[in-house]
């Protein structure tokens, strides 16, 4: 019966199925966005921008950027903001800090304080926007100057080092082992074990779907959806594998890694997600239907705080020290990146993997723009058109009767999906 | 004899990417006359207007449109209005802070110098308000008036821009039986002073009340105008038209039998959420058996959604006292998860403020109610989502072509049954249907009747709250009215009529007439 079915799936909306069931075309254009971006910049810089020392140094230099976006996007979707993400990172960092370097607690102690003092914080402003009602926006900027002030309080606005071992678990790189190989051999077995953690997840989903009769692709899709996934696993691989000897994907990429994965899972995959969404969508409509709109709140706003934490002692690790002037505007860079990957400022949309895709646009821009001797004031320049442009072009495809070469692309993918799914239900 | 033609609108055709909206279409309509235009809900009704006001500019589609005897070509609905052509939509266009005067010369206020001249907007508000017959202050915030009144605020705002052609969409479909019939007696009373009117709308009684000329459309296409000075114009005779078939019996049969009582509200009141001394409860008693359809009558602001808003889950207003009783034990429902776990499901009047979450799939806002069903350890598996999604599509008989597809595209009866899968879909014992036919076409309606009779036979209690009397005389086996927060009555369905609900609805105003 399938097979009946695929021979009437026009090729386009095949074609489509190669990118996962339901092919969001708008993570797609910023995906392809960044690969023109990147590209450009590849010419430009004479191949510096892809060599394996400046991508290994973008994803050292941004990961914490990154696991901010993932927070803020999760804020932006239940329809709320957090303006204090810098600060709380900056708070939660140099208590982390001062507990190595003036209480001489080990370095695992300081992350679980640091951890800690990020579900605090995160609860106390969980507290004011879910249960009292005070507006995110009015609760964060309130927390922005409190913990900011708290930070030099604190830290008496000094530069506060930490411990060697602290910067080399949360800056640093996979340990070296086993034969010489002329690449980084952990980050060539972590690029073997994502190869065969793709393969053996598509099969296991391919079976399912297979065993309860759903609708499967073509073995074609099947197997170039896999070549394709694979090859530019091997890509990323040998790419980071071939820095310079001691360097390897580096350890905060890793948990970077970890965090978009899970949060991936936790926002597309669990009734949590789901309520995430719907209160954002439709908060009264979620209500009614049994969504605890109040936790949800809760929930967002506390965790954010915690993934701020951790961007904090990322940060701190990488420049070896604690400051006063740490994470000042990290809370517009994660805001912008959750934008571009097409967030909606009303809420209710907007994907972890949009943010990221978002975050290294604005990243990849940064690294590029400075290695062709770009000055700082002009990157910003630059930056700030990209986020309004950006934005405006989603606006303008949602707008009907409009021309765009986007909007067009989709409607043609669109169309050959419902003639897909027209037959199937006939 | 006949009046002169102010609109003629000629081949009209209008496409949307995939979609042929509008097919051809012609529509003439004749000055000082109320024209209606029927149609089910998708059959184009609401775009022929989009495309007469301007929403649609000239050139966005195919055809030609003269007005006065004038060829125009309207680039926004600013165009549209400076020639006298006024579009009333279906979601009012008011501001629910502002106040009537506010709103009224919202966008167009007289002005001295650069100053607003509030005695000329005071004094111009209390003459249009006058004229439509609201006796309300022009200072009174919109949103301290109910949504008659503001239905007749937007008339007002019509006038004020010297309306010559007034195009209303669904205007009656919010409202009870009384506004309604005063804002029927208002568009008659305007088309004396030589305003036309285009009436959209689903309630075939009202059309026949009012217009001079039925033009129905299906499917994009023009199918006939009737003229009732023609005569035999009936509203079988405009279902025919609609749907293409003649409908056999509008209401699908009662059961003979019902079950015992197994759920029942004692002496349930209910405090209103903004002031103390206002019940909008009082001491209510009612019972529903198992198979049973009972039917909650009242007027707008009787206080039917706020009970059974209260009931499920206390979403309205401050409990004060009463209590709940299900299978013989009391049961306790603070809260909405406490309501699903009891059984208990509400589709709101409101569906897509209160319903769905328009930016959510099909599969997404089917199973949003009952997650725990499909899920395992809080982790949804998308696989027996879709599943049970496609389920209710086709039982349904949801139109779209696929439950991937966002609620948003659906007309709003499809969007209809996809609220009532949702709560379909968390397997309840009671079902509130509040209003479910508000704004759906006659094809729907009927399916939807289908559908909630199948529910009671199936041994499901449904609570009915309906503004149109004959759908509950039709519909529901056994019939309580409301008046003020009180239960005035209680009627069997089969031997109840239109007059003896009325009677109980408004005790002090006398009869209906």
């Amino acid at each position: 019966m399938t097979d009946q079915v695929n021979e009437r799936r026009g090729f386009l909306a095949e074609f489509s199925m190669l990118f996962g069931k339901r092919g969001s075309l708008k993570e797609f254009g910023i995906l392809g966005a960044l690969i023109v971006i990147v590209l450009a910049f590849q010419i430009a810089t004479n191949g510096t921008t892809l060599a394996p020392g400046n991508v290994i140094n973008i994803v050292q230099s941004q990961s914490y950027i990154l696991i901010l976006a993932i927070g803020m996007v999760m804020v932006i979707i239940a329809g709320h903001i957090d303006l204090s993400v810098g600060s709380v990172a900056a708070f939660s960092s140099v208590v982390v800090a001062i507990s190595m370097n003036d209480w001489g607690l080990p370095w695992g102690v300081a992350i679980l304080i640091g951890l800690g003092l990020g579900v605090l914080i995160g609860a106390w402003q969980g507290f004011w926007v879910a249960f009292v009602g005070v507006p995110a926006f009015i609760v964060t900027l309130a927390g922005m100057l409190l913990f900011r002030g708290l930070n030099q309080v604190v830290g008496q606005s000094r530069g506060i080092g930490v411990d060697p071992g602290f910067v080399d678990v949360l800056a640093g790189y996979l340990p070296e082992f086993g034969p010489f190989t002329g690449y980084n051999n952990p980050t060539l077995l972590l690029g073997l074990l994502a190869i065969v953690a793709v393969v053996v997840f598509e099969l296991r989903t391919r079976a399912r779907r297979k065993r309860i009769g759903a609708d499967v692709p073509p073995q074609w899709v099947l197997i170039t959806r896999l070549v394709l996934i694979s090859g530019a696993i091997v890509a990323a691989t040998l790419l980071f594998a071939s820095g310079r000897p001691g360097t390897s994907f580096p350890l905060s990429g890793v948990l970077l890694v970890a965090f978009v994965l899970g949060y991936g899972f936790l926002t597309q995959r669990t009734t949590l997600g789901r309520h995430i969404y719907a209160v954002g969508g439709n908060r009264r409509a979620a209500q009614l239907s049994g969504v605890r709109s109040r936790w949800v709140d809760f929930f967002v706003m506390a965790n954010m705080s915690v993934l701020a934490s951790v961007a904090g002692m990322m940060w701190i690790a990488r420049a070896q020290a604690a400051g006063p002037a740490d994470g000042v505007t990290w809370e517009l860079d994660a805001i912008a990146a959750v934008f571009i990957g097409g967030a909606a400022v009303a809420g209710g949309i907007g994907t972890v993997a949009g943010s990221i895709i978002g975050g290294l646009v604005m990243a990849v821009l940064s690294n590029g723009l400075f290695a062709i001797g770009t000055g700082s004031d002009w990157i910003q320049v630059i930056k700030g058109l990209v986020l309004l442009v950006a934005v405006a072009v989603d606006v303008l495809n949602k707008r009907q009767g409009r021309f765009s070469i986007i909007a067009l692309l989709q409607r043609g993918l669109t169309r050959g999906r419902d003639r897909d799914s027209l037959s199937v239900s006939s | 004899m006949a009046e002169p033609v102010i609109l003629s609108m000629r081949s009209i055709t209008k496409e949307f990417p995939g979609v042929r909206a509008l097919d051809d279409v012609s529509l003439e309509v004749r000055k000082g006359t109320i024209h209606a235009i029927c149609g089910e809900n998708g059959a184009g009704k609401s775009t022929l207007m989009k495309v007469l006001s301007g929403v649609y500019p000239h050139g966005s589609f195919d055809g030609e449109i003269v007005y006065q005897s004038q060829p125009v070509a309207f680039g926004s609905i600013n165009d549209s209005e400076r020639a006298g052509i006024v579009i009333i939509h279906q979601e009012l266009a008011l501001v629910p802070e502002l106040s009537i005067a506010e709103n009224i010369f919202l966008g167009n206020e007289p002005r001295r110098g650069l100053a607003i001249d509030w005695d000329t907007v005071r004094m111009r508000a209390t003459e249009l308000l006058a004229r439509v017959g609201l006796d309300e202050d022009p200072d009174t915030p919109i949103k301290h008036i109910g949504v008659g009144k503001q239905q007749l605020v937007e008339i007002a705002k019509a006038l004020e821009k010297d309306v010559k052609l007034l195009i209303l969409d669904e205007p009656t479909a919010a409202l009870n039986e009384n506004d309604s019939q005063h804002l029927l007696d208002l568009i008659v009373g305007l088309k004396a002073k030589g305003v036309t009117s285009i009436m959209i709308s689903h309630k075939l009684n009202e059309i026949e009340q009012v217009s001079d000329a039925i033009t129905i459309i299906r499917d994009g296409r023009m199918i006939e105008t009737l003229d009732i000075a023609d005569g035999d114009v009936d509203e079988d005779r405009i279902i025919r038209g609609m749907v293409g078939r003649t409908l056999g019996q509008r209401f699908p049969e009662r059961a003979h039998t019902t079950g015992e009582v197994f759920f029942e509200v004692r002496d349930w009141t209910v405090q209103h959420p903004l002031s103390a001394e206002r019940l909008v409860a009082k001491r209510s008693s009612f019972t529903v058996r198992r198979g049973e359809i009972v039917g909650f009558a009242g007027l707008m602001g009787a206080g039917r959604t706020e009970l059974a808003m209260s009931v499920f889950g206390r979403q309205y207003g401050t409990w004060l006292g009463g209590t709940m009783h299900k299978d013989g034990k009391e049961i306790k429902v603070r809260s909405v998860p406490d309501a699903i776990g009891h059984g208990i499901a509400y589709v709101s009047e409101d569906r897509k403020a209160l319903g769905l979450n328009l930016l959510d799939t099909i599969k997404r806002s089917i199973v949003s109610a009952k997650l725990s069903r499909i899920s395992t350890a809080g982790v949804v598996d998308g696989l027996q989502e879709a599943q049970a999604a496609e389920e209710y599509r086709r039982s349904l008989r949801i139109k779209s072509p696929s439950v991937e597809h966002g609620v948003d595209t659906l007309s709003g009866g499809n969007q209809q049954k996809v609220v009532l899968a949702k709560w379909m879909f968390t397997d309840p014992d009671l079902l509130i249907l509040d209003e479910p036919t508000r704004g759906i076409d006659v094809g729907a309606k009927s399916e939807i009747y289908q559908i909630v009779r199948e529910l009671a036979d199936a041994g499901k209690g449904v609570i009915l709250i309906s503004s149109e009397l004959p759908e509950l005389l039709g519909l529901a086996d056994r019939i309580y009215t409301i008046f003020e927060g009180r239960i005035t009555g209680e009627l069997r369905a089969a031997d109840a009529d239109q007059e003896m609900l009325m009677r109980r609805m408004a005790p002090t105003k006398g009869d209906h007439e």
